[in-house]
């Protein structure tokens, strides 16, 4: 059965859009985070230029149908960053922008990690690091037992990866060869605490992943063009699936945010976000 | 006349009163250690790691491992307290709670911190209102539930000097100090607060405090409440839950589900051996989103909600 629906066309240069998005989807999260004085405004910052990307120059979706089986999917493994994921979702016009404002407030169907049964658009609950990847190798395999066309993306922190659960599922999803199904580490170095490399070392992440059988790619996960490039390409002839290892900075575009682990979930006080809103235009 | 405002008490995070325990023990101790999961912030420990470095082990985000972890450093001698946020050290690590810990019986001591719905608007997946369901029903692991500071406290300096695993539920919320008639920590035994002989409010932890305000207003009423804490879930202290099923009325109150925890307890131990009606005080289940304050107001974990509980409790009695 296939439903009514019409897929967003991305225009044929996406990138004057995916730049305008992202700059609002940072102002705009960074307003929720602010005003709930609640969030995670340093991983929003890191992932926002990826989703971005996917959303407005990569995925096919139909907002209008968010349960249209053909259409691309998209999981939030890092459910911590609803700053980036709850903006994307609205700028794509899942539901209205005003929702936003209902940001973690009482019976909001914004609450601090996302939940599907509440927003239109979401893929699957998630919070707990490290679920991400086995539900979108799950989907991925669905695809590719019904020779559905769809291709599975998912995006995970690099400190989120020393839950084991990836590294299982990273070896099926190699084994299994899916190859419609997309890994996007969002690699700012950091987790909630510390840096990742002083507290359980990924490195080298990319042969790690090699190892279990995946195609890489590494890229500058704030240039725009870059990650259309990789997340954008069509699958071809990879027989693999596809690990892209996006080098973000976390907090990236607010000076004072940048590289700080205390931004995993600071809240800005008036004058700090008075000064990130001059700084991100 | 209105009597003048009473002065809100002081409150305390019992975060800090375990890890003032616990870095108190381990300087007299070198075989304790602290076991995390990038959770030296959320559990208080920067104090520990200064210092004691190398008796700090951070496995990063990875609980079964922690647990695991937990396990082998009791195999090696040392006192380990594994210490993470409570939704997912047991819902994460539950088999390796399970199988390395209970089962395999080792010297272990979990932490479960920010337990209950401590993380409010983070929502379900970061609230731990399962945990005490389905940890009570492992065989060797003491479960204990602290009301607050002193309790806090007392149980960690119990669980560091017991040989066995430990499981103790630490929230972040702010609770007032109790005022007990005497001050003395028995695992496994009910703490009577208050005595009453028309209905008994068996409360653990977070709600100990709301429970003793809701027997002050029904006391208002000509309704004698009890008042147990029961702090310690398993072994369950079920010469006090027998004795409070006499006054023919039992309420339960606690920060977790209604379903398998301390009223689920209560309901298992007195349907077979003194049958009573009990109303459960808790949340029915994933909540919506909200902060703990309105939480805790929505699903009538309040003195006035427990209070109303009673009543109806009282309105069941054969
Ligand atoms: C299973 C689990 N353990 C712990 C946490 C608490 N936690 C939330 S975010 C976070 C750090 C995540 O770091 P990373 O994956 O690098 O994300 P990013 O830097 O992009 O924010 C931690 C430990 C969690 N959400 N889930
Ligand atoms: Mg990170």
């Amino acid at each position: 059965m296939t439903s009514q629906h019409s897929t967003v066309t991305h225009p044929n240069d996406p990138l004057p859009m995916i730049r305008e998005k992202a700059l609002w989807m940072r102002r705009r999260a960074f307003r929720m985070v602010y005003e709930a004085r609640l969030g995670h405004p340093g991983g929003d910052f890191s992932a926002i230029d990826t989703l971005a990307t996917l959303y407005f120059g990569v995925l096919r979706y139909d907002p209008a149908q968010p349960a249209w089986e053909g259409r691309d999917r998209f999981i939030m493994s890092k459910g911590h960053a609803t700053g980036a994921l709850y903006t994307a979702l609205a700028a794509a016009g899942y539901f209205p922008e005003d929702w936003l404002n209902s940001y973690m407030q009482p019976e909001s169907m914004l609450n601090g990690h996302p939940n599907r049964n509440y927003l239109p658009g979401v893929e699957t609950n998630t919070g707990p690091l490290g679920h991400g990847v086995p539900v979108a190798t799950g989907i991925a395999i669905a695809g590719q037992v019904t020779g559905a066309g769809y291709r599975t993306y998912v995006l995970t922190g690099d400190g989120e990866l020393q839950e084991g659960s990836n590294w299982e599922s990273a070896m099926t999803a190699g084994h299994r060869k899916l190859r419609n199904l997309t890994l996007i580490v969002d690699r700012n170095r950091l987790q909630q605490g510390a840096e990742t490399e002083a507290t359980n070392g990924l490195d080298p992440l990319d042969d790690k992943f090699r190892a279990f059988g995946w195609h890489v790619e590494m890229v500058d996960g704030h240039d725009h063009a870059a990650l259309l490039d990789v997340l954008g390409a069509p699958v071809g002839a990879r027989e693999k699936p596809l690990c892209v290892i996006a080098n973000t900075v976390k907090g990236k575009g607010v000076s004072f945010m940048e590289n700080q682990a205390s931004w995993h979930h600071g809240i800005p006080n008036t004058e700090q976000f008075n000064i990130a809103m001059e700084e991100l235009v | 006349m209105a009597d003048p405002a009473p002065k809100p008490a002081a409150t305390f995070d019992c975060r800090n009163a375990f890890v003032q325990t616990l870095e108190e023990l381990a300087a007299a101790d070198p075989r304790i250690v602290a076991v995390v999961n990038d959770s030296v912030g959320s559990s208080k420990l920067g104090g520990f790691q200064k210092a004691f470095p190398d008796r700090l082990i951070n496995v990063g985000i990875a609980e079964q491992t922690m647990v695991g972890v937990g396990a082998g450093l009791a195999n090696g001698g040392r006192i380990p307290f594994v210490s993470g946020a409570s939704c997912f050290l047991t819902g994460r690590a539950l088999e390796q709670i399970k199988a390395d810990v209970a089962y395999s019986n080792y010297n272990v001591k979990l932490v479960g911190q920010s337990s209950g719905i401590a993380y409010g608007e983070l929502g379900p997946t970061h609230h731990s209102i399962e945990d005490l369901a389905w940890l009570r029903v492992l065989n060797n692991l003491t479960l204990i539930v602290p009301s607050d500071p002193w309790e806090t406290s007392e149980a960690v300096r119990w669980a560091a000097a017991h040989e066995g695993p430990v499981f103790i539920r630490v929230s972040r919320m702010p609770v007032p100090e109790l005022s007990r008639p005497n001050r003395e920590f028995r695992v496994g035994k009910a703490e009577t607060l208050r005595t009453g002989g028309h209905v008994a409010i068996i409360a653990c932890g977070t709600t100990v405090h709301l429970a003793l305000a809701a027997a002050e207003a029904l006391a208002g009423e000509g309704i004698e409440a009890r008042v147990l804490n029961m702090a310690t879930i398993n072994p369950l202290d079920e010469e006090a839950v027998l004795a409070a099923a006499k006054t023919g009325a039992i309420v339960t109150v606690e920060e977790a589900s209604v379903r398998g925890g301390l009223g689920g307890a209560v309901a298992e131990l007195t349907s077979r051996n003194q049958p009573v009606p009990i109303e459960m005080v808790g949340f029915p289940g994933f909540v919506p989103t909200g902060s703990v304050e309105w939480l805790f107001d929505h699903f009538g974990l309040s003195a006035s909600g427990i209070a109303a509980a009673a009543r109806r409790a009282l309105s069941r009695k054969a």
